[in-house]
């Protein structure tokens, strides 16, 4: 769901062949520095190194220290447990590093990595193919912490083979300055003050249930093509008029810097990280603003997963029971700013980073919670339809 | 490889090899390495991506799983949803080159007639053409993107001065795309056409004088005709990655200014839609070949290809 851009595509390419050869990124470089591209291609095909566990995350998805080398709370867990781990940040991409594996995955085999952390629709992918293991709960004593809303959804009930790493919003942003009074609902967007100045996610999953919203209709019920069609056209009939500018992935972020977009559909851990990046002094305004709509907005979630073949499952039981204790959860919540989805991490909250525990980006009350629930879940046939006629209508004219 | 050869000044006299070299067998070993690469790296790509674009998806099939088939609807089909892309693509292309010729011919006369005796200035002006190239082509269109922003001293100045109406704008607009095209590949016209103009005999210009030619003449009916094969050689560079670009509407454009690279980029990587990916591809591929083929027969340098 975060993609963030690695500028030089034949360089991320490389090292995303790298990583599925089960290269660390740094050791990626250190082979290309010292045996040159020869050795990184005998590499190919290897499995990953032989750790306790392997995770495979997405960057900036884990606290580091002041210094950036080092993960704390992930280096507490090697302490304690005594158990290895490899750390690797290979997601980049969910639809990327799904084609990356998906050879393996489908064959039952080592895919180099024990547990990956992938986004809701890609998760409810790999569950309904068998991809991932059945894990033990009662082994996750801590886990009886995970928030309500994502206590449970379609394609995995009972939260048995996916369980969430961390959450975000889908819901409305604005630039402060050209939009002093914020925005309430969704349909704010169509004001024409704003014409050309909209910008709204080409993830149909984020953009089009909050048009779903808009007309009443809950995007986590059992929704058809009849209410998909209408919400589509009322987000096309913007796209024609003009109104909205164009439709993009996480560049909207950098749009609405610049000033090319004021009005946008947005995931709440971006407003709240392109905040801090845009200050200059703490004490500083805000840039963006955020807010669910009115008539309703979705979460979304990454969820730690087992991938078939892995041997580690006990290990990776484990490490989810630690990083589901509400003090881990609020230190790793207070770096990478997305929603916790451990119940307790605001009151530890306290200790860790005072400044955060009332900032509704990162807690949001449950008054906002009620209002975002998952998007329901897609067979293939459903998934393939409507992404393709939501492309089709809208980023292709 | 043959393009190499405009580069270098339009191929007149690598033709004539010695026949003795051909008959000894050692050009099997200068080919080869070239050889295997192009089959490895080329031939099996193509082969693959025209498998693929016959596969068919079957009702409830896991979204990527494809099960070959001689579906050749899929392009009737690409073609059908995508023309649009497809012309857009080629019309920018088309506009991007003529463009790029325009500013990258007088430039490259400039660096290879006028500053010929002025070694360190040629030498300057060459850096110059090639510098852009010492940074990423997407940052630097990302750099564009800031620069052309609507909040900008760029567009605040051409809405000062009534060039933009009140509500207009750079970004996201069809021009922007063509002038990030032109910008992103205007080397690689300049570059064959300097190439080409550096070996200009001034003695034939002394002679187009002496028979009572105008400058303008003299460069229509000599310099120009002689740089043919640069001029060919650049509009291909240009046209060629031009009509298959991607990066600089993603960047730059929105919906109404979507390429045909964009639509395959995003069928393959959203969607994992291969078998419409790949016919595009190949439709891409061909409508290029024809249009070049059309295109050096016309202009009279088949020994380019």
């Amino acid at each position: 769901m975060r993609q963030r851009p690695i500028p030089e595509p034949v360089l991320r390419d490389l090292a995303e062949r790298a990583a599925a050869a089960g290269l660390s990124r740094r050791s990626f470089l250190g082979l290309l520095g010292a045996a040159g591209g020869a050795a990184a291609l005998a590499a190919c095909g290897k499995g990953s190194t032989t750790a306790d566990i392997r995770w495979g995350n997405w960057p900036l998805y884990l606290d580091v220290d002041d210094a950036g080398n080092t993960h704390p709370t992930l280096d507490r867990f090697v302490d304690t447990s005594g158990l290895s781990v490899d750390y690797m940040e290979d997601v980049e991409d969910c639809d990327d590093f799904f084609a990356k594996v998906r050879g393996r995955l489908a064959k039952g085999r080592d895919i180099g990595y024990d547990v990956v952390t992938l986004t809701d629709w890609m998760a409810e992918r790999w569950v309904r193919q068998g991809y991932t293991q059945k894990m033990d709960r009662a082994a996750m004593p801590n886990t009886k912490n995970l928030m309500k809303s994502l206590a449970s959804a379609d394609y995995d009930k009972d939260r048995s083979h996916t369980v969430p790493w961390q959450a975000g919003l889908s819901g409305i942003a604005w630039r402060w300055d050209k939009v002093p009074g914020g925005l309430k609902d969704f349909n704010d967007l169509w004001d024409p003050k704003y014409k050309g100045h909209v910008e709204v996610l080409t993830e149909f999953t984020s953009t089009l249930a909050l048009a779903l919203w808009a007309n009443g209709v809950d995007p986590s019920s059992e929704w058809g093509d009849d209410e998909f069609s209408t919400a589509l056209e009322d987000i096309a009939k913007q796209r024609r008029s003009g109104q909205i500018r164009s439709l993009k992935g996480n560049s909207i972020m950098e749009d609405m810097v610049t000033g090319d977009a004021w009005v946008t559909v947005a995931y709440s851990g971006d407003i709240f990280q392109k905040n801090q990046e845009e200050k200059k002094n703490p004490k500083d305004p805000d840039l963006l603003g955020f807010a669910v709509p009115e008539s309703g907005g979705v979460i979304w979630a990454d969820h730690f997963m087992v991938p078939k073949a892995s041997t580690a499952l006990e290990n990776v039981q484990k490490l989810i029971d630690f990083y589901y204790d509400p003090v881990v959860a609020a230190e790793v919540a207070a770096y990478v700013n997305y929603i916790t989805p451990v119940v307790g991490a605001r009151e530890a909250m306290e200790k860790v980073a005072p400044e955060l525990v009332d900032d509704p980006l990162i807690f949001p009350d449950e008054e906002i919670l009620a209002k975002c629930p998952l998007v329901r879940g897609f067979s293939a046939d459903e998934y393939v339809d409507y992404t393709d006629r939501f492309l089709a209508e809208l980023t292709s004219t | 490889m043959s393009l190499l050869a405009g580069l270098g000044g339009g191929g007149a006299g690598t033709a004539a090899a010695p026949k003795t070299q051909a008959r000894s067998g050692h050009h099997w070993w200068l080919v080869g390495p070239g050889l295997v690469y192009l089959v490895l790296f080329f031939v099996l790509p193509v082969g693959v991506m025209l498998v693929t674009s016959l596969y068919v998806r079957q009702t409830g099939a896991e979204v990527g799983d494809y099960t070959p088939a001689l579906h050749w609807q899929n392009y009737g089909v690409a073609l059908e949803s995508f023309w649009r892309q497809l012309v857009r693509s080629l019309g920018f292309a088309g506009v991007a080159t003529l463009v790029a010729l325009a500013i990258g011919y007088p430039m490259a006369y400039a660096i290879a007639v006028r500053a010929r005796h002025r070694k360190l200035l040629q030498g300057l002006l060459l850096v110059l053409v090639i510098a852009p190239f010492f940074t990423s082509f997407i940052l630097r269109t990302i750099a564009w993107k800031q620069i052309l922003a609507d909040d900008a001293p760029v567009v605040h100045l051409l809405k000062a001065v009534h060039v933009l109406p009140p509500d207009g704008r750079l970004t996201a607009t069809s021009f922007v795309v063509v002038c990030g095209l032109v910008y992103n590949f205007l080397p690689f016209m300049v570059l064959p056409i300097y190439a080409n103009l550096e070996r200009l005999d001034p003695r034939m210009l002394e002679a187009g004088a002496d028979l009572y030619a105008s400058p303008f003449t003299t460069f229509r009916k000599v310099t120009f005709p002689l740089s043919m094969p640069g001029v060919v050689s650049g509009t291909l560079l240009v046209f060629i990655p031009a009509s298959g670009d991607y990066v600089n509407s993603s960047l730059l454009g929105n919906p109404d200014t979507v390429m045909i690279g964009q639509v395959v980029d995003q069928r393959f990587t959203k969607l994992l839609d291969y078998p419409t990916a790949a016919s595009l591809s190949a439709i891409l591929m061909v409508i290029i070949l024809a249009l070049v083929i059309t295109y050096v027969r016309r202009s009279g340098t088949e020994e380019l290809l």
